[in-house]
């Protein structure tokens, strides 16, 4: 049974989180549009206005190339975690509750360390002097040690990295929940454990599966510090060059320009994964 | 207030103070003793890391010492991020410092938004001592700026790797550096366009059009092969070249010689070519209320004896002619040399700012 919301009163609870989201999140966004239209003066920062150049600016192949680039790689980020994080979880669930703890606390430490220990770190691990290349020369793998960052492999390692324990932990409370019965049904039915994993438990959460895609999607989106890290210019995201206008060529309205943009984008296509969820769903 | 100022440090008292707010101001008005003292402390912005820890160590406390204004130092980034942060926090009426130590790119930016404030040269007779290229002054001839310490960009390399110390900074175009190198990755503070332009064109007369430009850039595009890393961040590089995984770059001459100094296989070389010489000089945010602190303390560090304190303890190359110095030959060599400095083409930095900052992303990125 739904109730519903009647009076002033039962809205009333909801009011803290709205005003804080209005507070840290729509005024500075509708801020960062307004600058967006602002004047660029060259040379110098900006002056109020309402001019469409940042927006032009934009509009070319090379920041089309740069933002297509970014949309690929975090969505690519997004199926490998959810491909790495989903059976992982599944298992987890099945373990007892003291595992489960101990390995929640642990990704929970991990998704606590800075993107910028992160970067570094890998860049470490990775390096040709210090790095795991050692380890396989030792292990008779490779014939010398070799530099594996920076290179997209490398990128992509530090990403995945950085969003698995988010992925495991959204992913988390619906495995949980799962109707173990499903599985034991499809068990004594003959199916073997990979099979009723992907014939019965993949399916049956296929909309947990597309949420949590389009959630570590758009975290994804928003790296910038491991590009730069870990990538070759042409791992670059439009993130990083965003930083750059902002932080470097204090150009704040086309770097808004571009980061309103890069919202717009990213707001569609989660609208269209959502818009196709609905479909599939009522099918 | 005197129980108070008996129980808790001065330090303390002081940093309340400056982050109280306008009823505080009012509250302390009747207490002349508290006004004194927040009027003799100072904010003073200093790159962060092994160049703020040196001021905060060697220079600060001289100052302290000398005048009894009391400094406290802000770690302030690199480059143009802190303008950024200055520029956006004088717009709402704040300075995060009254006084910070700005590039030249920087300084030039903020003169264009007039967010410095104007400086009286007859309160600082020691600024007589500076060099005239480095005082930085708004269009009107009104002083803006005064050069705090230059420093140079060098070739730098690990000698465990590469045995043969470099020449000339045509080393960054030769095969054989094949993912060897590490440059800054931006084109204001690399001003790699400076040195393509002095090496393989003669001169930076070349970077007076875009045509020019463009030809520079195209040469530049040659070396990219060689590029292993393109840093933003010092420390990204640092680390590379002290252990040897990217031997080769540009970097700057005095960190290269303090890790040289503490046994990293890291030498500093001073290309034929010339080393690129840049400079910060202490400005002072417009939203300030301490401008007469602020002419006090640049004052201070303008004088040859500070200068060559800078040099001994910091590493960076006097704005004060060496004759005036103490600075031994040795000491001379060791944070500047003989051969003709390259000197960024800054006004090309400014007035195409934006052309040349589109036109570096493509040639990197692409």
């Amino acid at each position: 049974m739904k109730i519903k919301p009647r009076t002033f009163s039962d809205y009333a609870t909801i009011g803290f989180p709205a005003g804080m989201l209005m507070v840290f999140f729509v005024i500075p966004f509708g801020i960062m549009i307004a600058v967006s239209f602002f004047q660029r003066v060259q040379g110098a920062f900006y002056e109020p206005a309402f001019v469409f150049d940042n927006y032009a600016r934009f509009l070319t192949s090379f920041f089309g190339g740069i933002l297509g680039f970014s949309i690929g790689l975090a969505a690519l980020v997004a199926v490998v975690s959810v491909l790495l994080a989903f059976p992982f979880t599944y298992i987890l669930t099945r373990m007892t509750r003291r595992t489960q703890v101990v390995w929640l606390v642990f990704l929970l430490s991990v998704l606590s360390l800075s993107e910028v220990l992160i970067g570094f770190g890998w860049s470490t691990l990775l390096s040709r002097t210090a790095g795991i290349s050692n380890l396989l020369v030792a292990l008779g793998v490779l014939d010398k040690p070799m530099s594996l960052s920076p290179s997209f492999g490398a990128v992509m390692t530090g990403m995945v990295y950085q969003t698995f324990p988010y992925t495991v932990l959204v992913l988390f409370p619906a495995l949980s929940r799962l109707d173990p019965s499903l599985v034991e049904v499809a068990r004594t039915l003959g199916s073997g454990p990979v099979r009723s994993f992907l014939n019965v438990v993949v399916p049956a959460l296929r909309n947990s599966i597309v949420s949590t895609l389009i959630m570590v999607f758009v975290f994804a989106l928003g790296c910038y510090l491991l590009p730069q890290l870990l990538g070759k210019p042409s791992h670059w995201t439009l993130s990083v060059l965003i930083t750059d206008q902002a932080i470097y060529q204090s150009n704040m309205p086309f770097a808004a320009a571009m980061a309103v943009f890069l919202v717009l984008v990213s707001l569609s296509l989660v609208a269209i994964s959502l818009l196709y969820g609905k479909k599939e769903n009522a099918a | 207030m005197d129980d108070i100022k008996k129980g808790i440090s001065r330090r303390s008292v002081l940093a309340g103070i400056a982050g109280g707010s306008a009823v505080a101001m009012a509250g302390i008005a009747g207490f002349p003793g508290i006004v004194r003292a927040q009027e003799k402390s100072l904010k003073i912005g200093a790159y962060g890391g092994y160049f703020k820890d040196s001021f905060d160590k060697h220079i600060f406390p001289e100052f302290t010492k000398a005048t009894g204004i009391s400094v406290e130092s802000i770690a302030q980034p690199t480059g143009e991020a802190w303008l950024v942060q200055l520029e956006q926090a004088a717009r709402a009426g704040q300075a995060p410092a009254d006084v910070s130590m700005i590039s030249q790119v920087s300084m030039l930016r903020g003169s264009a938004a007039s967010i410095w404030a104007k400086l009286d040269p007859a309160k600082m007779p020691n600024i007589e001592n500076v060099m005239p290229s480095f005082i930085n002054k708004y269009d009107d001839g009104s002083v803006c700026g005064v050069g705090a310490v230059t420093w140079y960009i060098t070739l730098v390399s690990n000698s465990d790797v590469i045995t043969q110390a470099p020449s000339s900074w045509e080393e960054l175009w030769k095969p054989d550096r094949a993912g060897q190198l590490g440059l800054l990755a931006l084109v204001t503070n690399s001003f790699l366009l400076d040195v393509t332009a002095k090496t393989y064109f003669g001169g930076q007369e070349i970077l007076d059009t875009e045509e020019g430009i463009m030809k520079v850039m195209d040469k530049l595009a040659e070396l990219k092969d060689n590029v292993q890393l393109w840093y933003r961040d010092e420390a990204q590089f640092e680390q590379a070249l002290k252990s040897g995984e990217i031997p080769m770059g540009q970097y700057y001459h005095d960190v290269a010689g303090l890790a040289a100094a503490d046994g990293y296989p890291v030498r500093s070389t001073f290309p034929k070519e010339g080393g690129i010489n840049d400079s910060g000089s202490w400005a002072v945010s417009k939203a300030s209320e301490k401008l007469d602190l602020a002419h006090v303390f640049i004052d201070f560090m303008s004088q040859p004896e500070i200068q060559t304190l800078l040099s001994r303890k910091v590493g960076t190359s006097p704005t004060v002619a060496r004759a005036k110095t103490s600075l031994t030959d040795a000491e001379f060599a060791s944070v500047s040399s003989e051969i003709e400095p390259i000197i960024p083409r800054y006004d090309m930095y400014q007035q195409r700012a934006d052309w040349l900052s589109q036109k570096w992303t493509e040639l990197i990125v692409s």
